[in-house]
């Protein structure tokens, strides 16, 4: 009978989910707006200060950014030389708005990946529980979480930078906890040997020998958050997803590419200044 | 009193480790208790004690548990059963607070493969242990740089590990050990991973330091030369037991058991080479047919050696002429230089090295090799011989 009923009944699952997000809706509406509230204000202060003063002041600064991490006149020069084109082409305040949400979104997966990714090095049962779900997040295509983001929060920035961290946070998490388990046994045995307690063995030996993987970590976290610009845009995100969406529905190839271009130069900035090899 | 007193100490690798416990202490070998229990016998029921400022070294092979009895010393390894008491207070019963203490003011440890913190300078590296203990930054860069001037690398101080080679590294990590000012050094095969040169300037030097400085020396290595050059007493280990502790004398006469023996041989190592291996070319010669005195004190001074081999057509072996002698002929305007050619006595390329060795040891010069047609085909110099008795990994 059982198996009759497997092969003509569906398991209601579809409705179970729904069901648990309007639950989450009804009772824990407080919550998710004060949450929606504060990524607003995070935000709205970013896009405060990345826009105070002229464009050309944030050129200069971010050029002199660059030249101080990486001390390469070529970035330097290619950094400013991106940036004055898209200030050109106008696309200057989408590029403003992604690079807040992308800020707003990476820190956001730092401050909770870094941290897990030493939880789940330190803990077997949380490695266990974590990876399924890890695996679930990295694989399920965006488009489906942007609904119940949608109704959690509304549209518009919010619940892009949502599905934007549910998107990025796998490889902050995923690069920390694999840095701290590569680190050298013979490292950790001088740090034990001579009598760090655990505090001291995360922060003066662990973490910064496993520097150079989470760097990586949040390189992709960076990396991915970008890629994501457009489809947070279908939910009203703002910024350079936008208008690549509007000459998507009004077959507008030269608008398209120029917001597509601001992209492409802003992850490419990004990926040479937070990239995989910090000296 | 001993520093150091290690009783009935084991470690069990494994799930159960009270099943495999009890075969250890019924007196069970390391492969009877892993066919029994499934379970690895680490170190296996061991006593011994280590004096006050006394390089102690324990030898064995790899696998021979030797590595995890000096980790059982300062409890990176859990050890399973015994004690170790250090000044009298039992290590194994402190807590985790006490342990720490103890590591940071009683143990300074060196590893195989240095493991230094690539991400610090030396000078920061060196500091790792007072910085551990809160020590603040002044007096901890001033006990750091006094560390390394010891070891031999004050100006290096702002590099990276990286930058460094081998041996220098495993300064860093002497000094890293030193820095603390330890009672009791826990040396792991420090000097394993470097070439043989260097290696044996390593050993000076700790010597050096170790006259210098009173500490007491826990050594690990498996190599018998290096043992043997270091250790005030040695501990031969096998499957986790220790199989001989004794003097360097106690150990090369009468080793106790074969595993011992086996060791001991290979260090006798004459027994191994000849002549031929030994011997090396000959930097000058004195040729009959064509040279006098004059040439001959001028080659002599070229090389800066005081004797010198004379030889005829086909550099058919004639003798040795000496410095004075040849200084004499000169002097008088003589130029025949036959006349103050001595013999000594000549070995042959097969000739081991034991009876080179009676033959050379009350020469003054080095010994000819010459062989069947006469030929002087080279010369051992005393040092090469005395090296070859002792030298190269003993594996």
């Amino acid at each position: 009978m059982a198996i009759i009923d497997f092969l003509t009944q569906k398991i209601p699952l579809g409705n179970a989910v729904e069901w648990l997000v309007n639950i989450i809706i009804s009772n824990f509406g407080g919550v998710l707006d004060s949450f929606s509230a504060f990524i607003k204000t995070l935000m709205d202060g970013l896009i405060g200060i990345l826009s105070f003063g002229h464009p050309l002041l944030f050129i200069g600064v971010f050029a002199l950014i660059a030249w101080l991490i990486r001390k390469d006149i070529k970035l330097t020069i290619g950094t400013v030389l991106g940036f004055l084109l898209v200030l050109n082409l106008e696309m200057w305040d989408p590029l403003i708005a992604t690079l807040a949400s992308i800020m707003t979104s990476v820190l956001i997966s730092l401050v909770i990946g870094i941290p897990m990714g030493v939880l789940k090095s330190r803990s077997k049962i949380i490695d266990i529980i974590t990876r399924p779900i890890l695996d679930f997040m990295q694989t399920i295509p965006p488009f489906v979480y942007l609904i119940p983001a949608l109704m959690f929060f509304g549209l518009g920035t919010v619940p892009g930078i949502v599905a934007t961290v549910v998107f990025a946070i796998a490889p902050p998490i995923r690069l920390t906890y694999l840095g701290l388990e590569q680190v050298d046994e013979e490292l950790k045995e001088a740090g034990r040997a001579f009598g760090s307690t655990p505090f001291q063995m995360l922060f003066k030996v662990e973490l910064p020998a496993a520097m150079p993987s989470i760097m990586m970590g949040i390189n992709q976290c960076i990396m991915l958050s970008l890629s994501m610009v457009v489809i947070a845009a279908m939910i009203g995100a703002g910024g350079l997803g936008k208008p690549v969406l509007r000459s998507l529905s009004t077959v507008d190839i030269g608008l398209g590419f120029e917001a597509g271009l601001g992209v492409v130069i802003l992850a490419i900035t990004l990926d040479r200044l937070f990239g995989r090899e910090t000296n | 009193m001993a520093k150091i007193e290690v009783e009935g100490l084991s470690k069990i690798f494994g799930p159960n480790p009270e099943k495999a416990l009890d075969l250890v202490e019924e007196g069970h070998a390391k492969d009877e208790v892993l066919e029994k229990t499934g379970q690895t016998v680490g170190v296996n029921n061991v006593d011994f004690d280590v004096d006050e400022q006394e390089i102690f070294v324990i030898m064995g092979l790899s696998g021979s548990g030797k590595s995890t009895l000096l980790r059982c010393l300062n409890r990176l390894i859990e050890p399973t059963e015994g004690t170790v008491k250090v000044d009298g207070v039992d290590i194994t019963d402190l807590d985790s607070e006490k342990l720490r203490k103890f590591r940071r003011e009683e143990f300074g440890m060196v590893f195989q493969n240095f493991g230094l913190f690539p991400h610090k300078t030396v000078l920061e590296n060196t500091e790792f242990g007072l910085e551990i203990q809160g020590v603040d930054e002044e007096t901890r860069k001033a006990a750091a740089e006094d560390a390394l001037a010891k070891v031999g690398l004050d100006g290096w101080e702002q590099k990276h590990p990286d930058e460094l080679s081998g041996g220098m590294q495993q300064r860093v990590g002497l000094a890293r050990a030193l820095a603390v000012d330890p009672e009791v050094l826990l040396m792991d095969e420090p000097f394993s991973a470097l070439d043989p040169l260097i290696k044996r300037e390593m050993q000076d030097n700790l010597l050096d330091l170790y006259d210098e400085m009173n500490k007491t020396i826990i050594f690990i290595t498996h190599d018998l030369d290096e043992a043997l050059k270091l250790g005030d007493r040695i501990a031969i280990m096998k499957d986790g037991e220790i199989v001989q502790v004794g003097t360097h004398e106690d150990i090369l006469t009468d080793a106790e058991n074969d595993y011992v023996r086996d060791f001991v041989k290979d260090v006798n190592r004459s027994r191994l080479l000849n002549a031929k291996d030994a011997m090396i070319k000959p930097r000058a010669m004195v040729y009959s047919e064509q040279d006098g005195p004059r040439a001959a004190m001028h080659k002599m001074r070229h090389e800066e050696i005081s004797s010198i081999f004379v030889v005829g057509k086909h550099r058919q072996y004639q003798g040795i002429v000496k410095m004075e002698d040849v200084l004499e002929l000169v002097n008088k305007g003589k130029d025949d230089l036959s006349e103050v050619v001595k013999e000594v006595p000549t070995a042959s390329p097969q000739e081991d090295m034991d009876e080179l060795f009676s033959k050379i040891a009350n020469l003054d010069c080095p010994l000819p090799v010459v062989n069947d047609n006469n030929k002087l085909i080279g010369i051992i110099v005393k040092s090469s011989v005395l090296s070859n008795l002792s030298s190269e990994e003993v594996v």
